[in-house]
Order: structure tokens, then C-alpha cells, then sequence
């Protein structure tokens, strides 16, 4: 098709085939244009707006710039829209528009905006339109990618380099602004086995924060009485500040969860109750023979299961400690 | 079929493109519509190259498409560092020197 437009390029109107081309095509490239205005999700605005750019491609190839074509589908299609889909699967796919205002009535006064600029445009256009135009036979006599290497490198030889400066800029700005210091010294293999065998931890560190409607690294893991777990949060992430603080709310759930899962277990279960552990000794300092046998497990019946005899032996392993 | 019919398309386009610039509020869609102007302008450039009968136009847009490159590169790192620090790619977010 594209050969057949340059070859027909030298006369006053074009050729049916790329009027036909136009007029199939050109509806396709509006409504690509339409759907990355339009689309709510990201992903579907992107692979409308690549669909839009192959059409360009092929009407500049239909117009004999076969070099922009060319680099239009590899540079726009291939790398551009890559890059933005990469960027959109790191910001989150599932990121859609909020429909909140926060300028009352600038939706439509925007699309009014946009109509009135798209009136004037074609109007402006309409009005300075010629009948006849020069085409480019002449022009890609020796070929399209020679005519435009030869003003490329006399006339626009200053532009050129002056985009090769740009484009190294741009490049080392991007690195700058994505880059991350390493907060921390790398660990040798040596220091990694001395700390896994000698250190105060030796099994598996436990997990971070995991929970029903949120599961990410940079919450801490609560302990049963709704503290946050030291040991869950990661030393990176600490040292850049971005641990996030479980919500007092939250923290109050898991206790008002823990309190009716007790309820729904029964008496035994309750006088084992999670309690900080440091309460339970100083009670039992406080008053030795009461809190003594509140706290002790055995008394409670042989109801009780494995873990909560285990937490109940530690507590009065305490509180007898503490007696010494 | 006369070329200008390829100018009324751009025209089209480059509407299109600033309306979703100014609707849209994630920024990476804000981008893609910025990407469409330039696209448009494209198109017009080189349309005006056939009816002048030479490779100027043609040049100019080859360095918008470079342009164009380098700002896809910068503005998208910017948008990553937003990200980042706000954990939001909304533009109406950023409204920290607003009154």
C-alpha cells in the first residue's frame, strides 16, 4: 500500500487505496484515542493508546516517511508502551480513577474545553486548507532514509547533538531519581552461619504481619495479646523508616476476637487468658497466694490443652521466681 | 482524497489527548494522552512534509519522537519516586503546596 501511495504521490489528489486505508483506518485511530481517554483501567488505556500508535505507523508510511514509520512502531510501540505497562504493573494494575471530585464541575468543564479546542482546530484547519499539495516523489528520489540523513547531518547537525546531550541527561536523571542507597553493610557468608548458629534465634525467624485483608511485609506480626512481634519485622525496611504501625484499631479487634474466642471456649479457657506476662508477676508478687492460683494451670481442670499448659507453666514458673 | 483529510485526524487526536489530560487523574493515564498529542503532532508534521514536497517536517518529528523518549523516561521515573513516597499515583494527591 505504502509503495502504491508514493508512487501516486506526485499528483494533485491521492490514490483510492489510501483513501480507503484513511477511512478504514482513521475511525479505528479515534476510537483508540477515545478508549484511552475513556477506559478505566490503566492496562486498557495502554493497549488502546499502542493500537492508536500502529495506526500512525501506517499513515506515515502511507504519507513516504517510511524511516518515522518504521520508528514509530519500534520506538513508540516497542519501548514507549512497554515502559509504561512496566511502570503501571509496579504502581498496581488495579489502581482505577477515583469518580471523588475535588474541583466541583471541572469534568465538564474540561470535556467543554476539549470540544471547543477540537472546534477550533478543524475550523482553523478548514479554513487555510489548499487544493493542491507538492508530494514527496521528488523529495525521496534517492531514497527517504538517505534524503533525511543528509539534512540531518549538514542542516540539523546542531539539533542532533544537542538531542544526543538530552537523551544522556535524561538517562542519568532517571538512574538518579529511581536509585536507592543500600542502607546496610552486605553480610558475608561466614557472618550469616555465626549468626544462624550461634546467635540467640536459632529456628526460622517467625513471618510478618499476615492477616485476613491485608498481607505485606511491612507490618509486624502481633503476639496473641495484640502486641506487635519484634522478630516479624525486617531490618531494611526498619532502618528506611517504612514499617508500618498496626492500627491501635485493629490491635483492639484481635483482642475483642481473642476475648469472645474464650468466651466461646468456656471458663478453662479464660483463666489462662493471654495476659502480658510481666502483669501476672508482679500480681503474683503483689499477692502471693490468690493471683497464685488464679494463674496456675493445673487447678483449671484437665480440660486444657497443650499451649495453654505450656503459656501456664511459664507464668507460674515466673511467679515463682519472683517468690525467690 | 486530498492529505489534509490526515490534519483534521491529528486535530482530532491532539483533541482528544488534552481532554485526558485534563479528566483523567492517575498519572500514568495523564502520560499516555500526553504521549497521544505528541503522536498527533506527529502526524500533522508529517503530512505538512508531503504537501511541501520536503523532508523538514519529517526532521522535526524525529526529534519530537526523541524528545518525547527522554521526557517517557524522566516522567515515569517521577512517577515511580511519587509512587514511592505517597503510595499513590492519583495527581490530585500531590497537594502539598496548595493553599
Amino acid at each position: 500500500m505504502s509503495a502504491l501511495a508514493t508512487a501516486l504521490a506526485a499528483e494533485t489528489s491521492t490514490s483510492t487505496g489510501e483513501a480507503v486505508q484513511f477511512w478504514v483506518l482513521g475511525p479505528l485511530a479515534v476510537a483508540g484515542g477515545l478508549g484511552t481517554v475513556l477506559m478505566r483501567r490503566a492496562v486498557h488505556s495502554a493497549l488502546c493508546l499502542a493500537g492508536t500508535m500502529v495506526i500512525l505507523a501506517m499513515f506515515y508510511l502511507a504519507n513516504g516517511a517510511y524511516f518515522l514509520g518504521m520508528v514509530q512502531i519500534v520506538v513508540y510501540t516497542g519501548a514507549v508502551m512497554m515502559l509504561f505497562l512496566f511502570v503501571l504493573m509496579l504502581v498496581g494494575v488495579s489502581a482505577t480513577d477515583s469518580l471523588k471530585e475535588t474541583l466541583k464541575g471541572q469534568r465538564w468543564l474540561a470535556a467543554g474545553c476539549g470540544l471547543g479546542l477540537g472546534i477550533l482546530l478543524i475550523a482553523g484547519i478548514g479554513q487555510a486548507s489548499v487544493g493542491s499539495f507538492t508530494g514527496l516523489a521528488q523529495a525521496n528520489a534517492d531514497g527517504n532514509v538517505q534524503g533525511l540523513a543528509s539534512l540531518l547531518f549538514t542542516r540539523y547537525v546542531v539539533a542532533f547533538e544537542v538531542t544526543g546531550v538530552l537523551l544522556t541527561i535524561a538517562a542519568v536523571g532517571a538512574t538518579l531519581l529511581t536509585h536507592r542507597e543500600r542502607i546496610e553493610r552486605t553480610k558475608s557468608q561466614r557472618e550469616q552461619a555465626a549468626e544462624r548458629v550461634r546467635g540467640d534465634h536459632v529456628p526460622p525467624l517467625p513471618a510478618p504481619g499476615v492477616y485476613a485483608r491485608h498481607n505485606a511485609v511491612d507490618l509486624p506480626g502481633l503476639l496473641p495479646d495484640g502486641t506487635p512481634a519484634e522478630l516479624t519485622m525486617i531490618e531494611t525496611l526498619r532502618g528506611r523508616g517504612q514499617i508500618r504501625e498496626v492500627h491501635r484499631q485493629s490491635v483492639a479487634d484481635v483482642a475483642a476476637l481473642e476475648a469472645r474466642a474464650a468466651g466461646y471456649h468456656g471458663q478453662t479457657y479464660m483463666a489462662t487468658a493471654p495476659k502480658p506476662r510481666s502483669v501476672t508477676a508482679l500480681e503474683t508478687t503483689g499477692r502471693p497466694d490468690e493471683s497464685g492460683a488464679v494463674t496456675d494451670p493445673r487447678d483449671a481442670g484437665p480440660g486444657t490443652t497443650g499451649t495453654t499448659g505450656s503459656t501456664g507453666t511459664t507464668g507460674t514458673e515466673d511467679a515463682e521466681e519472683a517468690r525467690q | 482524497m486530498n492529505p489534509e483529510n490526515y490534519l483534521f485526524l491529528a486535530a482530532l487526536l491532539f483533541t482528544l489527548g488534552a481532554s485526558g489530560v485534563l479528566l483523567r487523574r492517575n498519572a500514568i493515564v495523564v502520560f499516555m494522552c500526553v504521549e497521544l498529542m505528541l503522536n498527533a503532532s506527529n502526524l500533522a508534521l508529517v503530512t505538512f512534509s508531503r504537501m511541501h514536497g520536503n523532508l523538514d517536517g519529517q526532521i522535526m518529528a524525529f526529534f519530537v519522537m526523541v524528545v518525547a523518549a527522554a521526557e517517557v523516561v524522566v516522567g515515569l521515573a517521577v512517577i515511580v519516586t511519587v509512587y514511592r513516597s505517597r503510595h499513590s499515583a492519583s495527581v490530585d494527591d500531590a497537594s502539598l503546596m496548595k493553599l
